[in-house]
């Protein structure tokens, strides 16, 4: 499979891989996918008092694309408030890494771990 | 001694350009087409360069063509595949056509499918009064061949074509032997599929191809892995696929000019021949300037052909494939022609190394050969 | 410029061997008659030619060379064999056993005489990958015309035990098909010996040309085939087309070095294997599918748990493997063979063939064990299962999101 170049790059050199204290009442997480799908996306977010995100991390298990996908959000993501953040759609992810339509459900699977992560953030502060 | 080959419609020696482009593959490390690394992929480009140049040579998109073993493939695979998708249904072809036409329709017969034959008149051609003469009406195929491997006798493409729109079946040539002798238009043909092989046009042997108009289904005849859009399971032959393609680019542009060569050939051979009191086969009509057919009352064919062949001259009687049996050219049988002189015909085909020197020295060995086996024939007289 | 990546994926092809090029070029340049040309001798030359490398396919196994009938490939063959014995011998019966690990030319030649009106039973191999013997006997019916069982398994490299098979298979009266092509140059070939009836080759496994195998039909007790190509009669009727001169010739030449090689070559794989296995095994959640014991020393087959196969793949980009068949790897399906040993999605999907063969160094073994180690490390970093399997959380046990 042809990946392109803006994939090769955050596979080889992910951006903000790694891990927040899930305990933490500013980060919210969401996981979404499943081993059995091929997919496990993790994504974190640190959310300061004004509602700004302050720090994202990811893992991921997936393919190349999946791997990508989650990179790029995660500094998509930093400095945007939770409104702006929700508004990230899959397509735009797609067509900033130029998928093709056989890997288009690692942006959608992207999508729903921003939209996740946030939801958990709210449940937590109680909103 | 010096040896000359006129029998290129057997098989053609292979073009030192094509040897080229298939060195690579026969020596450096390669992949299997089907897997996912660099190996594979590289394979594959090669693939799908080959495909673009033999649709390009004949006209044709380059999803219409599928890889095959060769002409037999080809053949066999267009008709099981046309038959399998329709059980009960009739099969039309010429009673001239190739065994690897034939046989696979007589097999059916055992099976439920009917056969029907068109019939060529006395020069080996099909009369358009022939088809009129095909009643059934469940038809799923009519493969009629372009050029006669033995004759040269070029079909008429446009009657099979309308012939077979009008019972809504499939129709498919066999131009094994016509590809890089005339132009072959696929798209101008007006047919659904058509065979073509290789090791015909100075390509190598153990390749081919059937090309199969996108609108067509057929069953496939070898399953397996998927390759070919699943028409045609099994490890893709790199090698001879490449050289396939470079054959189909280097015929495109040289057949004119070469067909021109084997023309005058002919016409000199011919003269000749029919000096000697030979009987041409076929050679009122239309027919491959490279091909003649031919045959010398009451002498015997195969004691002539040993008898060149140790004097270095490589000719044919009938088609390579039949000549493992002694049995007359069923072509000839087909075409009327009385059983003793078809018993002794000969077929010379030219190829584009042949030279007007060569015809020359054939004709004056050819004459002294014929007075020693009269001699002798005279004795045991 | 790009370096070459080390080949590690002789179960899909194999480089034709410098001397069998250097035996089959002379027949496309000098001896390219048709050897069914019977009028002169450049038919003759490559008949000869053609003769003498049946003979060298048939030393291999210990077989008569006119039990040997070329074809375009095992794929062929297969369908051949197949398709031919069972459309020949369907009076006895219309059912057709075979295993769910066979290669797809197999299953999908059992699957086109199912939609003939065949029935067929695709038998599950042990979590090992070899065929229980007992239920393989209990699989044969009254009706089974046919059995087909593959010698060596092209994904895990398993050995059948086709002498005990194809004694069932004789007390039972089933044909039985074997298909070798993984095997030739591997493991000892004995036809006088084995009860196997029908055999499929293919050159390019064994570093031969591709696009020509063979197909082994046995005439003691004499097996019959319906043709599937039919034409000019060539191969005593059982498979008409023009053969390629050369590929044939390099069929035989690649067949004949293997029985001279094979012994010696054998050992220095099985050598390499072992240092790959050691130096895989140092690392933590590591699965080897299928036997190691009744298994050919080219193939090691291993499962990296917690790393998803498709991201495994695009970093070991330095050197070619294959996940899984080559024949199936155009699609995302994890390997139906792993999924037949009982292995999970996510390992049949981590998995990776490495394939050794003649030309693999000690140091291209050593290049690999550290790349792996290295990659896997890197990919786990990045593994949210691989962070849970750490902080002791059992992942089957986890509630997964619809997805």
């Amino acid at each position: 499979m042809a990946y392109s170049d803006k994939v090769l790059d955050h596979y080889e050199n992910p951006r903000n891989v790694g891990s927040l204290d899930k305990n933490d009442p500013h980060v919210g997480t969401g996981m979404v996918g499943a081993p059995a799908c091929g997919d496990v996306m993790k994504l974190q977010i640190k959310v300061s008092d004004d509602g700004v995100i302050e720090d994202a991390k990811f893992k991921t298990y997936g393919c190349g694309s999946a791997i990508a996908s989650s990179s790029l959000v995660t500094e998509w993501l930093k400095g945007k408030t939770l409104d702006q953040a929700s508004e990230i759609k899959n397509s735009a992810i797609a067509e900033e890494l130029a998928l093709p339509p056989v890997k288009i459900h690692c942006s959608v699977l992207a999508e729903d771990a921003i939209k996740s992560a946030i939801a958990d953030l709210k449940s937590k502060q109680g909103k | 001694m010096q040896k000359v080959y006129f029998d290129h419609n057997a098989t053609t020696a292979i073009d030192k350009k094509v040897l080229g482009v298939m060195m690579p593959y026969l020596e450096m490390q390669q992949g299997n087409p089907t897997s996912q690394h660099s190996f594979g992929r590289y394979a594959r480009t090669a693939i799908e360069e080959a495909r673009e140049q033999v649709a390009l040579a004949i006209h044709a998109h380059p999803t219409e063509v599928i890889f095959t073993s060769g002409g037999t493939e080809a053949n066999n695979m267009i008709v099981h595949g046309a038959a399998i998708k329709n059980p009960q249904s009739t099969l039309v072809r010429s009673n001239i056509e190739h065994p690897c036409v034939a046989r696979p329709m007589e097999a059916l017969t055992h099976q439920g499918w009917q056969q029907n034959l068109l019939k060529v008149n006395h020069d080996g051609v099909i009369t358009d009064e022939a088809y009129k003469n095909i009643n059934a009406n469940n038809v799923s195929l009519i493969s009629v061949m372009l050029a006669n491997n033995e004759t040269g006798a070029i079909q008429k493409m446009s009657t099979l074509s309308h012939f077979a729109k009008e019972k809504k079946a499939l129709s498919h040539t066999d131009a094994v032997q016509a590809f890089g002798k005339m132009d072959v238009r696929f798209d101008e043909l007006g047919i659904d599929a058509m065979t073509l092989s290789s090791h015909k046009i100075y390509g190598p042997q153990g390749v081919g191809a059937l090309i199969l108009n996108k609108r067509s289904d057929i069953e496939p005849l070898i399953y397996g892995g998927g390759q070919e859009k699943n028409l045609r399971s099994g490890t893709e032959n790199i090698a001879a696929i490449v050289g396939f393609g470079k054959a189909c680019e280097l015929i495109s542009e040289s057949f004119k000019e070469t067909s021109v060569l084997t023309g005058e050939l002919q016409t000199t051979l011919e003269l000749h021949l029919k000096e000697l009191g030979a009987v041409i086969f076929s050679e009122k009509v239309k027919r491959l300037s490279n091909t003649t057919f031919f045959a010398f009352k009451d002498i015997e064919g195969s004691t002539l052909l040993t008898a060149l062949d140790k004097k270095g001259f490589a000719i044919a009687s009938g088609s390579a494939c039949s000549s493992v049996n002694k049995e007359p050219s069923h072509v000839l049988l087909a075409m009327g022609i009385d059983e003793d002189l078809a018993r002794g015909a000969l077929r010379i085909s030219f190829g584009n190394q042949n030279t007007l020197n060569d015809v020359k020295t054939f004709i004056e060995t050819l004459k002294k050969e014929l007075q020693t086996l009269k001699q002798l024939t005279a004795i045991a007289a | 410029m790009e370096r070459k990546p080390i080949y590690l994926d002789y179960s899909a092809t194999t480089p034709i061997d410098p001397r069998v090029a250097e035996k089959m070029i002379p027949y496309i340049t000098e001896h390219f008659g048709n050897p069914a040309s019977r009028s002169h001798s450049f038919g003759w030359t490559a008949e000869k030619a053609v003769e003498e490398a049946r003979e060298e396919v048939a030393k291999l196994v210990n077989a008569d060379p006119r039990e040997i009938v070329w074809t375009s490939g095992a794929t062929e063959s297969n369908n051949l064999a197949i398709k031919g014995a069972s459309h020949f011998y369907s009076t006895k019966g219309k059912h057709v056993l075979t295993i769910a690990t066979e290669h797809k030319a197999v299953i999908d030649a059992v699957r086109e005489l199912e939609r003939e009106g065949f029935t067929a039973t695709y038998l599950e191999p042990e979590p090992n990958g070899l065929v229980d013997l007992e239920k393989f006997k209990k699989a044969i019916r009254p009706d089974t015309v046919l059995a087909s069982v593959m010698l060596v398994n092209n994904e895990i490299g398993v050995i059948q035990d086709i002498e005990a098979l194809g004694n069932i298979c004789r007390e039972e009266k089933v044909i039985f098909h074997v298909d070798a092509a993984q095997a030739t140059g591997k493991v000892d070939i004995d036809l006088e010996k084995l009860p196997v009836d029908l055999m499929s080759f293919s050159a390019h496994k064994t570093y031969g040309p591709k696009g020509i195998g063979a197909l082994y039909v046995r005439r003691k007790p004499r097996i019959r085939i319906e043709a599937q190509m039919h034409g000019g009669g060539h191969e005593r009727g059982m498979r008409s087309g023009t053969l390629a001169t050369h590929q044939i010739v390099g069929m035989g030449e690649a067949f004949r070095i293997a029985r001279l090689e094979m012994k010696l070559e054998n050992e220095r794989i099985r050598k390499l294997r072992d240092k790959l296995l050691q130096g895989l095994q140092s690392i933590e959640e590591v699965y080897v599918n299928g036997d190691l014991t009744h298994r050919i020393p080219h193939n090691l087959n291993i499962s990296f748990n917690y790393v998803e196969g498709e991201s495994l793949i695009m970093a070991v980009k330095d050197i070619a493997v294959s996940s899984g068949s080559a024949c199936t790897s155009a699609s995302l399906e994890p390997s139906y063979v792993l999924r037949a040993l009982g292995r999970s999605d996510e390992l049949a999907h981590s998995s990776i063939r490495f394939s050794i063969g003649r030309f693999t160094t000690e140091a291209d073994v050593d290049f690999t064990i550290q790349l792996l180690k290295d990659k896997i490390q890197k990919l786990r970093e990045l593994s949210p299962l691989w962070e849970m399997f750490k902080d002791g959380i059992d992942i089957s046990k986890v509630e997964w999101a619809a997805h």
